[in-house]
């Protein structure tokens, strides 16, 4: 049915980004246990800094295809102003305290960075269009679909299995690996426990930036995305569960399926319906469909 | 008194491979004094864990007065009389001395009031008689945050005593506490019971604690017990020796 | 699991001074230092005192301009949310998702006199009560699950279900959709309330006797045995069941007192602003009364008020003056707390017990 295909495509390139950026979120909590509030700031400056540099590339008169590396180009730049400065000199103090206490250090950040933005860009939208009209449309069967959403799927897969990869595969990732299992032993063997939490950090900043980059060109960029990015980036990490990688990506779909499904079903229950997944996993799975850390205590 | 007050039968646990208890059977009849030692990773700790309820026995049983309490949690059994104290004293740290008493009192009496002064209906006092039963009168109001480790141990004992329980099992009473203090803390603690007919098991690593303060000791090794007599016997027994004090008489 | 405001916190010493401050919060504050301070102080003297403050305000407010009143009577409403997020957190349960609680009492005193049947009424007194118990019933009805969590899960799951309403009433043509409902001037005993000259001034007067009321209650409630217990639970929940206390049952108490008291600011709010929307459980919302509560401390009942009277102050003249930059001062000023003042607002007033004394 052609409408089952819609939801699925729907669903499909929704997720892709959701993915990117929850990957970021969960990867910190994974790594640090820091639940962080304000990753949709840095998704939302991501996506400023995107408009910024697909700009500067439409005034140069440079090709149009720089401009995806000029979105590339403008997430790490975020990521590298703002990952080890927050990192180092606010979220470090905090290492080892209550997980809810450096909840509401992360929500202050989210409130200073949405005026950060509004400062620096101002209040007005901006609009990303150049990449889309890059990909253009194809036909896939009855449908048109956008290549730009192929993109950004293949964005997805790339970070995610680059991810994994990291992790899994490499020397670095051990490490890390090992640092999340016992700081304590990785330090006596001779980490340099901080180097991986500030480059953890970053990392997940980084995909928060890469998400809100890449998602600039689909929406109007504006201030108050931070917001509802969150939300949604928290609701598909609990899904998954925190601190998986896979759990991330099924999160994302699961998401992005509910979300599709109510917009073209019954969009009414768009917003909440997500609300109500999140909420049913906590109560019945809390760990999350993936993932084995303590979600209640009594 | 036929029916001993606690009866374990046939008691395992296992952690994947790790056999933390393996065919543990012990009586303890009414008013004993007892001792359980073992090095580190024996069972002692486990053993407590499963008659407090913190674990469930992947086998055997365990009988309160003859009743079954295998399968209650550690808050229905705590309610039934068997109370505990920690190795690592458990308080609320923000709390005073003499509120963590209140709470344990609160506790006891049952039902929490939403709107009476939590040291009113003689609560207030109660909290005061167990304080100077352990000699802690002088640190009532401070914050057990700011406390020394072998002062919370003795509020973690008192906590435990709120309820007068009938079986009060301790985690190490001892440790902690310098080797000066140690049998003077633990004197108080045996005085404070003396009034109140309760069974004592304690865990102990101190050997003379154990030999001065217990009737009977039992000993554990790989979750079994390896011996279980009076602390004469047992601290001459040579696998005790072997496996557990490693020399007459000493510290494990 | 600590509270973030809550280490070495010593208890309050009675018959602390209470801040001079903008006519409305004083009487408030002169009652939760009053109350907040030890069993010493019996429930009738504190009483007594609290009414006669509130006689005192009420001479006073008669006279203090209108724009004063309405931000003043925003602060209460507003701080009433607050104080039930205090309360939860001190009983051991972080929450985001207080704005649930806020929206339900809002919009159910909003539509209350649609009820069919007749069985609504414009009143104010009734639509607040009636706002707050709708609230307490949501927390019961979601108490025993709740209980069972910590943490960030706890937190989370206040979220979800904060957001789900959200959700719910942003998309609901029947209740308005994202815009909201816009809240005519109740009556008052009888008294209609728009157009009425000294509007301000009566809706100031009801929020500022409910506020005292609510105040005393918790004050009596912290005070309790179960008040302690539910402290204990914050600090070691582990502990208390080994004691044969269920912390779960401690949390769920609080969980609806929180709730009571989400739904009797929301109520409130509504009123008096005039205006509901779904925003008002938006997780940004129940972010600021986190805010408040983390700017206020968990020790003492007036410093919620005064913290909230600071929010709506800045609030207020961030959009003439500021527009762009106040959340920046919020957030900083919150990491300033959080790092130089964990223990809040309430500490300042409230000198450390003197240690070591025998009684």
């Amino acid at each position: 049915m052609p409408l089952a295909f819609t939801i699925l495509v729907d669903a499909i390139t929704y997720a892709s980004w959701l993915f990117v950026v929850s990957l970021g979120l969960t990867l910190v909590f994974g790594i640090l246990k820091i639940l962080n509030i304000a990753h949709g700031s840095v998704y939302a400056l991501g996506a400023y800094a995107a408009a910024t540099a697909v700009g500067l590339v439409t005034t140069l008169k440079l090709a149009p295809a720089f401009s995806l590396v000029a979105m590339l180009l403008a997430a790490a730049v975020v990521a590298a102003a703002v990952g080890p400065l927050l990192e180092r000199t606010l979220l470090a103090r905090f290492y080892g305290r209550d997980e809810v206490l450096l909840l509401l250090v992360t929500y202050a950040l989210f409130l200073m960075l949405e005026d950060v933005t509004k400062l620096v860009w101002g209040v007005n939208p901006y609009f990303v269009s150049g990449p889309l009209q890059l990909f253009g449309n194809f036909q896939l069967g009855p449908m048109r679909l956008s290549g730009y959403d192929l993109l950004l799927v293949a964005l997805a897969i790339v970070c995610g299995v680059a991810t994994w990869w990291g992790l899994n595969r490499t020397v670095t990732g051990k490490i890390v690996l090992a640092v999340i299992h016992n700081p304590e032993m990785s330090a006596s063997m001779g980490v340099n426990v901080q180097r991986v939490y500030t480059g953890a950090f970053t990392v997940g900043v980084f995909l928060a930036a890469l998400g809100g980059a890449f998602t600039a060109p689909l929406i109007s960029v504006q201030p108050g995305l931070s917001v509802s990015v969150i939300v949604v980036s928290f609701a598909v990490v609990i899904i998954g569960g925190l601190g998986s990688i896979p759990g991330a990506a099924l999160g994302a779909l699961v998401v992005g399926l509910a979300r599709a499904a109510s917009v073209h079903l019954m969009p009414e229950i768009e917003l909440f319906s997500i609300y109500l997944v999140m909420a049913a996993v906590l109560v019945f799975r809390p760990e999350g469909l993936f993932q084995s850390v303590k979600a209640r205590l009594i | 008194m036929s029916t001993p007050l606690l009866s374990a039968r046939g008691l395992g646990k296992r952690f994947g491979a790790v056999v933390a208890a393996e065919d543990v059977s012990i009586e303890v009849p009414a008013g004993q004094r007892l001792s359980v030692i073992g090095s580190n990773g024996a069972g002692k700790t486990t053993f407590v864990n499963m008659v407090t309820g913190y674990l469930k026995p992947d086998a055997g049983r365990i009988e309160l007065e003859g009743e079954d309490i295998t399968a209650l949690g550690h808050m229905q059994i705590a309610r039934r009389g068997i109370c505990r104290s920690f190795q690592i004293p458990q308080l609320a740290l923000e709390l005073t001395l003499r509120e963590n008493l209140l709470v344990a009192v609160a506790a006891a009496a049952g039902h929490p009031s939403l709107w009476r002064a939590a040291d009113a209906a003689g609560h207030g006092e109660r909290a005061e008689a167990l304080m100077r039963r352990l000699g802690l009168e002088a640190d009532a109001d401070r914050p057990t945050l700011e406390l020394a480790g072998g002062v919370r141990k003795l509020v973690d004992i008192a906590m435990a005593l709120a309820r007068k329980p009938r079986l009060l099992l301790l985690d190490e009473p001892t440790s902690g506490v310098s080797a000066g203090e140690k049998f003077e803390a633990m004197h108080r603690v045996m005085e404070a019971l003396a009034g109140e007919a309760a069974t004592v098991v304690f865990v102990e690593h101190d050997m003379e604690i154990v030999a001065e303060f217990s009737e009977r000791v039992i000993a554990f090794y790989s979750g079994r017990v390896i011996a279980d007599g009076t602390p004469a016997e047992v601290l001459a027994h040579a696998d005790v020796q072997k496996y557990v004090t490693g020399g007459a008489g000493q510290r494990a | 699991m600590a509270a973030p405001g809550d280490a070495a916190a010593a208890t309050p010493a009675p018959g602390s001074a209470a801040p001079t401050g903008a006519a409305g919060a004083t009487a408030v504050r002169a009652a939760g230092a009053a109350t907040a301070a030890s069993s010493r102080w019996s429930p009738a003297r504190v009483a007594l005192i609290a009414l006669v403050a509130f006689g005192a305000v009420a001479v006073a407010a008669l006279l203090a301009p209108k724009w004063l009143l309405f931000l003043t009577t925003m602060a209460l409403s507003h701080g009433l949310a607050v104080l039930g997020v205090v309360v939860l957190t001190r009983g051991g349960g972080a929450t985001f998702g207080q704005g649930l609680f806020f929206a339900v009492g809002a919009y159910v005193a909003a539509l209350w006199p649609q009820l069919p049947w007749g069985l609504g009424s414009t009143d104010a007194v009734v639509r607040v009560l009636v706002g707050m118990a709708a609230a307490g019933v949501v927390g019961a009805v979601f108490a025993p699950l709740l209980a069972r969590y910590r943490g960030i899960f706890f937190a989370m799951l206040t979220l979800a279900l904060s957001m789900v309403l959200f959700g719910l009433l942003s998309k609901s043509n029947a209740l308005g959709g994202s815009d909201g409902i816009p809240v005519p001037r109740p009556t008052l005993f009888g008294t209609e309330l728009g157009g009425h000259a000294r509007v301000e001034y009566l809706l100031f007067l009801l929020t500022a006797g409910f506020t005292l009321v609510a105040s005393l209650v918790v004050a009596v409630y912290w005070r309790s045995a179960a008040g302690l217990v539910a402290r204990a639970v914050a600090g070691n929940a582990l502990r208390v069941e080994y004691l044969g206390a269920s912390a779960r049952a401690s949390l769920a108490t609080s969980f609806v007192v929180s709730g009571l008291l989400g739904g009797l600011g929301g109520a409130l709010t509504g009123l008096v602003l005039g205006h509901v929307e779904p925003n008002f459980t938006n997780w940004t919302t129940s972010g600021e009364f986190v805010f408040v509560a983390v700017l206020a401390g968990y020790q003492s009942i007036a410093a919620v008020f005064v913290a909230s009277l600071l929010l709506e102050v800045v609030r207020s003249f961030s959009n003439l003056y500021f527009p762009n930059t106040w959340q920046l001062v919020l957030g900083a000023f919150l990491l300033l707390v959080i790092l130089f003042r964990p223990a809040g607002l309430g500490s300042l007033w409230q000198r450390k017990r003197p240690g070591g004394k025998a009684p």
